[in-house]
């Protein structure tokens, strides 16, 4: 770029690169204060009040010994785990069948059923009227109110049928001549050519399923199938520090512990989407591009 | 009907393929839609969809005559709107200066941190919120240091929809930045020389030749988000507000849901939900029309 270094140039640049540097520190502050306050001693950080920039008192992972123990936070995470799976697989599945057949060109009705689904983005029922619907199908406190109510996106199924779309009809009618059905033309054909969309996909469910707690709140009883979000809920929000522990006396030291023991929650809470942070972060920039010229 | 029949006898493989997908949304998406009965009955689980009593527009007219009907909607609106002033304009100048940035190392530096907020879950964005404002918390702390109060900010209904509009910038405005720096990348490098050489100094650059190119974006996003103008989600609400900030917090869908599924009353919130899905439906369906007719964008 041709642009002269005038001195008012010079000045806006010094304030830009200053304010921008500002910016990412608060973008980073707030992560930088959890992990340092992690480490710090319950006592000291408990009559701390602002910033936390090194760990406070001596450097301790007792606050973690308290959190991977707690039963709650365990279960809460074997539950996330099994809803992110099973759920993030049943939601590929159907959400690739309906893409798959949207996109068949020889489905001459595809447009009526591409309506059909689509107007459900427009209008729905409601909360109530759609709790109600899952309650009479016998799925109150069962796992499959979390995992099957939103199990497919339209807008996931939609980004996934333009990019089905894109592949070759060629290589479809060798592969019928070849005596193919539609599950083999699907699976073996189409599937493999669109991953780069399909990865976009899946990381969208299974993200969405690992944030996700309202579901689990209105349609789950039972503390033992409770995902790890509404467990956190608890205990960022509600400020139950019992659901951290069960006898009397652990619970008052968890009053103690309350500021450190949420903290670290925090950081286990979050490391597992911070690890694959790098590889989301592509994805995901990626699935903008696509929603942003889907059209 | 005869052509439908025969299009299931030429593709029997996809019928039956989206017989799981169809079922899906027939069961979770227009079965509900006929619930949405529940709203002119008085809806009792025991005599279901079919055994409730009627009551026509009861519970509408009592929402429209109920002091909560006024404080509703403008909390609803005054969080849309204030979001559409702070929120919007926010990504699209964060682009503008990265664009800016000739050190690409810490453009992607800047730009990387600031995706980081993004993949904190709502949940734990909301708990540091709550955390922060406390009356020990950091930004407390900060406003303290500044001369103010030391108070917990999250339980005053005044501070709620400031605590809210900051939150949300924090956790999306790197991420809703990228769509605007894509744009900004598909500008012709040359206009900027041509630009250069009739004389245009850098702000004048950004004036004719970045804002033109971006503006179809931009254009295109703020019309969609005035199709939401009327469904702020409940979900972060529900996680942040509490009976103290009611008057300020409580909108339309968090409402809904504490009237419906925590005091028991379905038909009233179920009406409650009616009302707004209309409103949102017809801005939706209005907007998208706009942007149809801006661009060959929209999103059905």
């Amino acid at each position: 770029m041709i642009n002269k270094k005038t001195p008012s140039r010079i000045v806006f640049l010094v304030f830009l690169y200053a304010f921008l540097s500002l910016l990412a520190l608060v973008f980073i502050l707030p992560v930088w204060h959890v992990i340092m306050a992690s480490f710090s001693e319950a006592t000291v950080l408990t009559a701390h009040t602002g910033l936390v920039w090194a760990p406070l008192g001596k450097p301790t992972t007792g606050g973690y010994g308290i959190v991977l123990s707690s039963p709650n936070i365990l279960t809460g995470y074997a539950n996330t785990a099994f809803y992110v799976i099973v759920g993030t697989t049943v939601s590929m599945i159907l959400t690739i069948i309906g893409a798959y057949c949207l996109s068949r060109k020889s489905f001459k009705f595809r447009n009526v059923f591409m309506l059909i689904i689509s107007f459900t983005m427009l209008f729905n029922g409601g909360m109530v009227p759609t709790y109600m619907v899952v309650r009479n199908l016998g799925l109150y406190d069962s796992r499959w109110a979390v995992i099957i109510p939103g199990a497919i996106s339209v807008f996931n199924l939609i980004i996934l049928r333009t990019a089905f779309m894109e592949v070759p009809e060629s290589l479809e009618e060798s592969a019928k001549l070849d005596g193919a059905n539609e599950w083999t033309i699907m699976f073996r054909i189409i599937v493999p050519l669109s991953k780069a969309s399909i990865a976009v996909i899946l990381l969208y469910y299974a993200v969405g399923i690992w944030n996700s707690w309202f579901p689990a709140m209105i349609y789950l009883k039972d503390r033992g199938k409770f995902p790890l979000q509404l467990i956190l809920r608890e205990i960022l929000l509600l400020n139950d520090t019992q659901v951290m522990t069960s006898s009397a006396d652990a619970v008052k030291n968890a009053q103690l512990e309350r500021k450190l023991v949420k903290y670290c929650t925090i950081v286990v809470s979050t490391l597992p989407i911070m690890c694959f942070y790098p590889f989301i972060q592509k994805y995901f920039t990626k699935g903008v591009m696509i929603g942003a010229v889907k059209g | 009907m005869k052509s439908f029949l025969n299009d299931i006898k030429r593709n029997p493989g996809i019928y039956i393929l989206m017989i799981p997908v169809l079922a899906f949304f027939i069961i979770f998406a227009y079965v509900p839609m006929g619930g949405i009965i529940m709203a002119f009955q008085n809806y009792t689980p025991k005599g279901g969809f079919f055994h409730s009593d009627f009551v026509g527009f009861k519970h509408f007219t009592d929402f429209f005559g109920s002091i909560y009907f006024g404080r509703l909607i403008g909390n609803t609106l005054a969080i849309s709107i204030l979001n559409l002033i702070f929120g919007f304009p926010a990504p699209i100048i964060f682009a503008l200066l990265l664009n800016e940035v000739g050190n690409k190392a810490f453009k992607k530096t800047v730009q990387t941190v600031s995706y980081l907020p993004y993949f904190i879950s709502l949940v734990i964005v909301c708990g540091l919120v709550a955390d922060f404002t406390a009356s020990d918390g950091p930004v407390t702390d900060l406003i303290a240091s500044l001369g103010g109060e030391r108070i917990n900010y999250l339980g005053q209904p005044q501070y709620f929809r400031t605590i809210y509009i900051l939150s949300d910038m924090w956790q999306g405005l790197g991420f809703s930045s990228i769509i605007y720096l894509a744009a900004l990348a598909g500008i012709d490098q040359e206009l900027y020389e041509a630009a250069a050489l009739d004389g245009a100094n850098r702000w004048r650059q950004t004036i004719h030749v970045t804002l033109p190119g971006i503006a179809s974006t931009i254009i295109i996003l703020l019309i969609l988000r005035m199709g939401t103008m009327f469904s702020v989600g409940y979900e972060k609400i529900i996680l942040l507000y509490s009976t103290n900030t009611y008057e300020t917090a409580d909108v339309i869908s968090s409402y809904v849901y504490r009237k419906g599924l925590q005091e028991f009353n379905y038909s009233y919130s179920a009406a409650v939900g009616l009302f707004n899905s209309v409103i949102n439906t017809v801005l939706l369906v209005f907007s998208n029309k706009m942007s149809s007719r801006f661009s060959d964008t929209s999103l059905f």
